[in-house]
């Protein structure tokens, strides 16, 4: 069974664009990346999927269950991390953590404690006076305590330092291990590329790629780089080039064996030719059209 | 139920601050009744001299040398006027405070349905109006004992009704606005509660502006027309309940289908 599906899925803001026509599918059990940058409907997806707004157009299913008319129920099993976490002001932590079980209607006082504990979260602080990392931690023990059969997350680790960034995303496992998918939504590339299998990248709007994050980093362009006297400005296929101290570095994607002449003519002392990493992949769909230039 | 609790508990602050001010600025009142009332014969015909001032608090109409011609004319203005900027102010605020402080978010990701939503808020609202009521009615009556006054009981008890039902009626439309917006509407229930208030001693003063009176609250909860003719003007109190309903209906229909920013 798909977690997700969406097909044809379009949202307008008046006449500003949201997402267009974005068909997208999840199965279930997937620890799935979703890649792009600020303001190209990452959120909006999200918010649609969650009924918090209404589509325009199309329409999207969380478990065979239309998201207009079975909201509740799909609410009832997924987990939601906003990438703003904001509170009732003058409640405890422990308050926020009761309320918003008490709202699924379910008794999680042993799980929420379990998951404060690892976020070394304390609980009879108020959450006003929290910093933002630790407004962040509330709103994943929210999204967590009730262990749901999908966690929807939107940028989970801004404002984390790198140790909880860490027990995050082994809690995350933990549960995409028990069964449970994983949506995750970020422009960080590297925590998609260590953490999901695959992933979909989204350009103003669009769905402009969707694969296993093995296969969107295979692309036939390699990360050459290169010390010495050399002269490739001309050479096709080559793009992205950074001066370095003594040579440089490159994205090449044309003819390998035009390079490696061009290279043996040049005098080198060092040379490298790398995968690029998904870093790379996506400076490379958000260059005009996600064509090669 | 949880919604209802959270709601209940949030308000209370505003609702405990909101009825100690009014209980205590009738009490006050109350407690310098009996000081004046030796004094009334001047001041009645102090306050009939001064023309359309006189006609706009419906002075004209009431004995200010008895408890109920002093308390129509009092409570009228306190509890009358805190009671509907409190309404206001909290009904205008019910729906659109969790766009303001951007806690919809957290709410409506919860298996919660807008409808829940919208009743276990209007639930609490109404919860807050009548807590505050019965306090403020059961303060007035101690205090009124107090003083050693046996006033006209139902005259008192129409006087609280009518202020009652004012505030459940600006509470409604307030509510209905509540759902259409975002920011801003605190301003907007203080405008309408004062606007309300205004219309009436308009209507007051000048004849040619006596419809203003269907259109505001505060004309079935005139004290003087209260007092004289020891009811309620039923038509008003419709109209009135009617407007309110249609502001409850407004909200369902519109923030069922709102979208969430």
């Amino acid at each position: 069974m798909d977690a997700i599906k969406t097909t044809g899925l379009t949202k307008y803001y008046g006449k500003a664009r949201g997402i267009i026509d974005l068909n997208l599918c999840v199965p279930e059990g997937e620890f799935f990346g979703f890649i792009g940058p600020n303001g190209a409907g990452k959120s909006t997806t999200i918010r649609t999927l969650l009924g918090l707004i209404s589509p325009s157009g199309g329409s999207g299913e969380i478990f065979g269950m239309n998201m207009v008319k079975d909201r509740q129920k799909i609410l009832d099993c997924v987990g939601y991390l906003p990438s703003e976490a904001v509170f009732y002001q003058d409640m405890r932590v422990r308050d926020v953590l009761k309320l918003s079980a008490g709202l699924r209607k379910k008794d999680c006082r042993e799980e929420a404690a379990r998951l404060c504990e690892r976020l070394e979260l304390d609980t009879s602080r108020k959450v006003d006076e929290l910093s933002f990392g630790n407004r962040k931690k509330v709103a994943i023990v929210c999204a967590l305590q009730h262990r749901p059969r999908l966690l929807v997350l939107d940028e989970p680790t801004s404002g984390l330092d790198p140790l909880m960034q860490r027990e995050f995303f082994s809690i995350l496992r933990e549960r995409n291990q028990e069964g449970a998918t994983v949506f995750l939504s970020s422009h960080v590339l590297s925590e998609i590329q260590r953490n999901c299998r695959r992933a979909a990248i989204i350009r103003e709007g669009r769905l402009i790629a969707c694969d296993s994050v093995e296969a969107l980093s295979k692309t036939n362009a390699k990360r050459v780089t290169v010390h010495g006297e050399l002269d490739i400005e001309k050479l096709p296929g080559v793009r992205d080039i950074q001066p370095l101290d003594g040579g440089a570095s490159f994205l090449f994607g044309g003819d390998i064996n035009a390079l490696v002449n061009k290279l043996a003519a040049c005098r080198l002392t060092d040379l490298s030719v790398a995968e690029p990493d998904l870093e790379e992949i996506f400076l490379h769909y958000y260059t005009e059209g996600g064509e090669t230039k | 139920m949880t919604l209802l609790k959270h709601e209940l508990k949030q308000g209370f602050k505003t609702l405990a601050i909101w009825t100690a001010s009014i209980g205590f600025l009738i009490a006050i009142c109350l407690f310098l009744f009996p000081e004046m009332k030796g004094e009334m014969d001047n001041v009645s015909d102090m306050f009939s001299s001064m023309g359309s001032f006189t006609a706009a608090f419906g002075m004209d109409r009431l004995n200010f040398g008895t408890l109920i011609g002093f308390y129509a004319v009092e409570c009228g203005n306190i509890l009358g006027l805190g009671g509907a900027f409190f309404a206001s102010l909290i009904a205008v605020s019910a729906l659109a405070k969790e766009e303001k402080e951007r806690t919809a978010e957290f709410l409506l990701s919860h298996p919660v349905s807008r409808v829940s939503v919208i009743s276990s808020k209007l639930a609490a609202l109404v919860v807050q109006i009548v807590v505050m009521n019965v306090v403020i009615f059961a303060l007035s009556a101690a205090c009124i004992a107090v003083i050693g006054e046996e006033p006209a009981w139902k005259e008192i008890c129409l006087l609280h009704l009518a202020y009652f039902l004012l505030q459940l009626e600006l509470a409604g439309v307030c509510f209905g606005l509540s759902a259409f917006l975002r920011r801003g509407s605190l301003g907007i229930g203080l405008g309408i509660a004062a606007m309300m208030y205004f219309l009436n001693i308009i209507a007051n003063i000048s004849e040619k502006a006596e419809f203003l009176k269907v259109i505001t609250p505060f004309g079935y909860a005139e004290g003087a027309d209260i007092v004289s003719n020891g009811s309620l003007d039923g038509k008003l109190v419709l109209i009135g309940m009617a407007f309110a309903l249609i502001g409850v209906a407004a909200a369902y229909f519109w923030y069922s289908r709102k979208d969430i920013h």
